[in-house]
């Protein structure tokens, strides 16, 4: 199929682009890129339960905060965290989250499950604004990037910012691969199962409930991989990471782009991102325009960016035919 | 803590609790005859806040801007449902909720770039600013004790107008079976643009009355909106009885919540977690009852 060998194709420019940025782009390039990376990976974890396991959560971003709070407080005032121990720490932790959350979120569906998520999302929101952990409100600061040496060797120095770039593309093509493996395996053609008709997956023998929450954790740990990433990024973990504005806009990513790809919540959040930067670089009401295109993509687009490129391709075959 | 006392914070919890059902019912309602998941709603609560602020400023009577703010808000409702909420009825969720959280955005922007960014306070209105003593030192504002019964009168009026008025009974039928009270002549189109304009007055009407005793303020829109999350989940979605049982009871909780913590700081009872305390008591009902307290299949 030529489509199929043009979307390899176009994937391999831009994966060869993004190598090559670090020697040709500024300092500022490089960081969005970076950012906007660490949200692709983000909105892929959220399209793995949204667009493949068909559970709406709009409390996504109590992942992606949590991890960046247990990377904040299990670092040392004045020193570094290691990096090989810190990174699987702040990922089972947001994993385990998910386990407990899970557990009870998963015992309701639809607009239940819309509404619970983001309750509990702000619960911990609460948590870490209303208490003195972690710097109440105002948040805590990272003062030093997690060091990356391993018995005497350092292969990367998260300090610079060419390095951590290197280590979020790995991480991010990473995050790509293993969810196509496993939306490739028996569990993701359960999983689409469970999206289509839970009903009969579970007449099928399968048992539901525990391939949801298995789904629901992956999906919360690739999160907390994101957040961990995130607050390194920034040096300082807050509230909001946890807030529904995010979670809102993780949701808009993957919705934007198209849910049910993988591609999709990747341009999803590229896309929206720029959008951002260049609202932002117009005016200081940037919101407006946003809040105008979000608005537009939802009325004119029902399957994302990525629904309108395959549209193209398809309307070019039929004027070939 | 003495009785007074008690008295009090129980009248400042069902006072809240009430308030809370009038954004509530729009909520539940918008959805359960509609299908409609509403993220903008907590807005035209902050709307109606605002302005009750700019209005009562500029014509120097908190009643004409209630008045006139009400009839604004009803021409905002129907004007939104035509031009955007109706193209959803047909649509997943997802998409209702992609929309309306675009919804937010935009009404913040609004509010910013037409009020500013600033917190406001709106005065009492004079008839209604006397307290009637309860101790030597303690009283409670006759405002408050207005509002709780504006709530509740509000909350009859619906349920007469729901239970018993010929419009209540094609808003029951629509949301029964939207395609078969159509064919029997009912016009729903505009019963739905009645339904969410209703929704929206509602919550635009406890922004206005609310904003003499809260401040106005940036955020006041999504704080109100969670909470009513919360509210439709415990009292089950689509119910308005749910509603307001489930508003009373978080009004009980948030409050007594608050004023505990004083009461067992000795205990070292986390006071800071007061805030959780609502989100607590939904993840107990909803490990109950995952379908609320009073959820019926429409």
């Amino acid at each position: 199929m030529a489509g199929g060998r043009v979307t390899v194709a176009a994937m391999i420019v831009c994966l060869l682009a993004l190598a090559v940025l670090p020697f040709v782009a500024d300092k500022f390039t490089v960081q969005f890129v970076t950012k906007m990376m660490i949200m692709a990976i983000f909105a892929m974890s959220l399209d793995l339960l949204v667009g493949y396991t068909g559970l709406v959560s709009l409390g996504h971003a109590a992942f992606f905060g949590i991890s960046g709070y247990i990377l904040a407080l299990s670092t040392p005032q004045y020193q570094a965290a290691n990096f090989w121990l810190s990174l699987p720490l702040s990922t089972a932790g947001a994993g385990l989250l998910a386990l407990a959350i899970g557990c009870l979120v998963l015992r309701v569906t639809g607009v239940y499950f819309i509404m619970v998520t983001l309750a509990f999302a702000q619960m911990l929101h609460y948590l870490f604004h209303d208490t003195g952990i972690a710097g109440g409100s105002d948040g805590m600061y990272i003062y030093l990037r997690p060091d990356a040496g391993i018995f005497g060797w350092r292969p990367f120095d998260l300090e610079k910012f060419g390095d951590f770039y290197f280590v979020v593309l790995a991480l991010f093509i990473t995050a790509f691969l293993f969810l196509r493996m496993v939306l490739r395996s028996v569990f993701g053609q359960v999983i689409s199962g469970i999206h289509v008709n839970e009903g009969r997956m579970r007449s099928l023998g399968f048992p539901t409930f525990r391939y949801k929450l298995a789904s629901f954790v992956m999906a919360a740990m690739l999160a907390g991989m994101a957040g961990y990433l995130s607050a390194v990024q920034f040096g300082v973990v807050n509230p909001d990471m946890l807030g529904w504005h995010l979670s809102g806009t993780v949701l808009m990513m993957v919705i934007l782009g198209g849910m049910g790809s993988l591609i999709g919540p990747i341009v999803g959040a590229f896309a929206m991102m720029l959008l951002e930067l260049g609202f932002q670089s117009l005016t200081k009401h940037w919101q407006l325009p946003m809040g105008v295109a979000i608005v537009l993509v939802a009325l004119l687009l029902p399957r994302g960016l990525v629904g309108l490129a395959s549209l193209r391709s398809r309307n070019k075959e039929a004027a070939g035919a | 803590m003495d009785f007074a006392t008690f008295l009090i914070q129980l009248l400042n919890a069902v006072q809240y609790g009430l308030l809370l059902f009038l954004v509530a019912s729009g909520l539940t309602l918008i959805f359960g005859i509609m299908g409609i998941i509403n993220l903008a709603h907590g807005s035209f609560y902050m709307i109606g806040a605002y302005l009750a602020w700019s209005l009562s400023g500029r014509f120097g009577n908190f009643w004409v801007a209630v008045a006139l703010g009400i009839v604004l808000t009803v021409l905002l409702g129907m004007l939104l449902e035509w031009l955007l909420i109706k193209r959803l009825y047909q649509r997943d969720h997802l998409y209702q909720v992609l929309l309306t959280y675009g919804l937010i955005l935009i009404f913040e922007e609004l509010r910013s770039i037409t009020w500013g960014d600033d917190v406001h306070g709106v005065p009492i209105p004079d008839v209604l600013s006397a307290s009637i003593p309860l101790t030597d030192t303690l009283a409670y504002p006759v405002y408050r004790l207005w509002m709780s019964g504006v709530c509740v009168v509000l909350a009859l009026l619906m349920y007469w107008l729901i239970q018993h008025t010929r419009l209540g009974m094609m808003i029951r039928a629509g949301a029964s079976n939207r395609d078969m009270a159509q064919s029997l002549g009912i016009n729903i189109q505009l019963l739905y643009r009645l339904v969410f304009a209703l929704g929206v007055a509602l919550a635009a009407f406890a922004g206005m009355i609310a904003a003499p005793v809260s401040s106005v303020f940036p955020g006041m829109g999504g704080q109100v909106l969670i909470i009513c999350f919360v509210v439709v989940v415990i009292g089950g979605i689509g119910s308005v009885k749910g509603a307001l049982v489930a508003a009373l009871l978080i009004g009980l909780v948030d409050t007594f919540g608050k004023v505990l913590e004083i009461e067992i700081d000795g205990f070292k009872a986390l006071p800071e977690l007061a805030g959780m305390s609502v989100y607590l008591l939904m993840a107990i009902v909803l490990l109950w009852r995952p379908e609320g307290l009073f959820w019926k299949k429409l």
